[in-house]
């Protein structure tokens, strides 16, 4: 992995994300939750790598610490193989046009006092690439893009369905013709079938600008219908990284497999034959993750080698990482 | 039909709402058989919760109103008793289990004092006794060291364990029919299977019937013997779990099975997308109220609201045309 390879647009290299808990009157610092531990990955131009995993294994901190929303801990981001962590604030904000990001709740996302015109028409103004007319113009094509009717451009976001609201929020990250869009959960709180609307409008958009996505969602037949590649993350760290086709039909590591086998698949036959895997237990507090390897507290292959070193990530096959003791090459 | 333990007939809900009344369920007939589990499947707003919650006479009035319908349980019609009647009803043979088990526990009391409540107030028994059966549910839903966490509060659960905790309450009179609307869709895919296999063992174990209520076509597909789909407040098809999967009819239901992407597809196919919105009645329609997004919509589906008929055996479907010819089918 080598942050000066041409194909690759993002490479994420060792990033820590943690948050410090205080207690107390004096508002003490007590611990710390390590919401991203040590994550490692590349992105290609034009690729969508699937982020996967349950609530609060830091999959949306990751993406969020990549954009530098959050200052990381440590660690890098290489961006066109620009270092993001070292940027002042300035540089930042210009690199931003690059990258943007579509949020999981259509709801809380867009600003209910301002017209679809301002809020995808805001990102224009702020970075100073259009003014008056011009933004109008600009933005009545983004809605044309996202399958709006550029008519309803003065309607505020209550007057459109969730489905539509979330059209909005993708228009708004094209505004700037950004090269690669985090979307974190983008159809989660969509009802079935206006989520497939909204993933072929994202993989139609993908063809049409040559983006670059990191998809980060728990459906995981969403993310293996729209990712090239899959990464599994479990409490801060990733587990295993692949692509779509070899991680869903041959996962190695135990909590993917564990993951798969609990997706249920909307077929009563097929459904009934196939073998399931019930995990138990809940997962662990990311304030105090258990030593060696995170998921040895559920894994059934645990032993004790598990307990005393972490795992370290290791390619099995060709670009399938995996970090796991138990997995023999 | 005697061997029916639910039949509900014709049920009508309506609610009143600033912009008019609001047709939220629309003459929904089913049945229910002993120990049958039966999915109710739909989108949010399709009517599949407050079909439900009409039969429970959970519904606020106002601004709801059951405006219509009959709904027997052991040859009583439940909209019709007294409040006092179906209170002994609710939660001790019939029970409800909600999506989000955080809000559906009370915050201030702990799990003890919850659990004991309907033991006493339906069984009557003393808190004593109470508490030794609260304990026997706990465990009996997988939750280790079930008498110590009893003296706890429901912040100090996961969701997982919180769901548990909802489910042993439910259970707690024995019921006869066990209402799950959406349980596990607040939950993590791995938890969700957990209390999957919680449901479907206790199932075997208690010979319960399950009403399961979801927008969720693979949790119901290893779980349901038969399953019905509403849209705008219709029951639109209905047929044995396998059937239904197998040879959708409505196209509505073709829709969805086609908008979810499959793990065990083998290739990369576009999704099938509906187009549109779910419509909102505001009167009945006198159309197909699936029409405006049908891509075999023909000039009488635009004229006349289909009504739920026996298309195969067992097999009832709401719609004018076979979508495999693409024909009318009378």
């Amino acid at each position: 992995m080598s942050s000066n390879n041409k194909d690759v647009l993002l490479h994420v290299e060792d990033l820590f994300m943690h948050f410090p808990i205080y207690r107390g009157v004096f508002r003490q610092k007590v611990g710390v939750v390590h919401a991203v531990d040590g994550v490692s990955f590349d992105i290609k131009r034009g690729e969508t790598l699937g982020l996967v995993g349950e609530s609060g294994c830091g999959k949306t901190t990751t993406g969020r610490t990549i954009l530098q929303l959050y200052k990381p801990t440590a660690g890098h981001v290489f961006f066109n193989g620009t270092d993001l962590t070292t940027l002042k604030r300035e540089e930042m904000r210009y690199m931003r046009r690059e990258m943007q990001m579509i949020f999981q709740d259509p709801y809380a996302s867009l600003n209910p006092r301002m017209t679809v015109m301002d809020i995808v028409g805001e990102p224009l103004a702020v970075h100073g690439l259009a003014s008056g007319k011009e933004i109008q113009e600009k933005v009545e094509h983004l809605l044309e893009v996202v399958k709006l009717n550029p008519a309803f451009a003065n309607r505020y976001p209550h007057e459109f369905s969730g489905g539509q609201r979330q059209r909005i929020g993708v228009a708004r990250a094209l505004s700037l013709q950004p090269s690669l869009i985090v979307c974190d959960e983008p159809i989660s709180a969509l009802d079935v079938s206006i989520q497939a609307q909204v993933v072929n409008l994202l993989e139609d958009l993908q063809k049409e600008f040559n983006l670059t996505y990191l998809f980060i969602a728990h459906d995981l037949s969403m993310v293996r219908h729209i990712s090239d590649r899959v990464a599994v993350m479990y409490l801060g760290i990733i587990v295993e990284i692949a692509d779509r086709v070899d991680l869903y039909s041959n996962p190695l590591h135990p909590y993917t497999q564990a993951l798969l086998s609990a997706v249920p698949i909307p077929d009563p036959v097929s459904d009934a034959r196939r073998q399931r895997r019930v995990l138990e237990g809940d997962v662990p507090s990311p304030a105090n993750p258990p030593s060696g390897c995170r998921f040895r507290t559920r894994c059934w292959l645990a032993e004790k080698i598990c307990e005393e070193q972490r795992p370290e990530f290791r390619e099995i096959t060709r670009d399938h990482f995996v970090a796991c003791h138990m997995v023999k090459i | 039909m005697p061997d029916l333990l639910l039949d509900v007939q014709g049920l009508e809900t309506q609610f009143k709402t600033p912009e008019g009344i609001v047709h939220a369920v629309n003459g929904v007939s089913f049945g229910l058989k002993e120990g049958e589990t039966l999915g109710l499947v739909g989108e949010s707003g399709c009517g599949k919760t407050v079909t439900m919650l009409s039969v429970l006479r959970l519904i606020a009035s106002p601004p709801g109103k059951i405006t219509m319908g009959k709904a027997f349980f052991l040859g009583q019609d439940l909209l019709q008793m007294t409040n006092e009647e179906i209170r002994h009803v609710r939660g001790g043979r019939m029970a409800m289990i909600f999506q989000d088990p955080m809000t559906s526990l009370n915050p201030v009391l702990t799990i003890g004092t919850q659990m004991e409540e309907p033991l006493m107030l339906h069984l009557g028994m003393t808190r004593k006794q109470a508490r030794v059966r609260s304990a026997e549910l706990l465990e009996k839903v997988g939750i280790p060291n079930a008498k110590d966490r009893l003296p706890d509060f429901p912040h100090q659960f996961s969701g997982g364990m919180r769901q548990r905790v909802m489910i042993a309450m439910a259970l707690s009179c024995d019921p006869q029919i066990l209402i799950a609307d959406e349980p596990t869709t607040a939950l993590d895919v791995t938890i969700q299977a957990q209390i999957i296999e919680l449901v479907k063992r206790l199932r075997d174990e208690l010979g319960m019937a399950i009403i399961w209520i979801t927008h969720d076509l693979g949790v119901i597909a290893g779980l349901a013997r038969r399953v019905s789909v509403m849209y705008g407040g219709y029951l639109i098809e209905e047929a044995l779990v396998e059937d239904l999967y197998a040879h959708p009819q409505h196209p509505y239901t073709i829709g969805l099975l086609g908008s979810l992407p499959r793990l065990d597809s083998k290739t990369h196919q576009r999704l099938f997308s509906i187009e549109g919105l779910p419509p909102i009645l505001y009167e009945k329609p006198n159309m197909c109220p699936f029409a405006p997004r049908c891509k075999w919509a023909l000039e009488h589906c635009w004229k006349e609201n289909p009504f739920l008929e026996e298309i195969g055996p067992g097999h009832r479907a709401a719609c004018w045309v076979d979508t495999q010819t693409g024909r009318s089918r009378s």
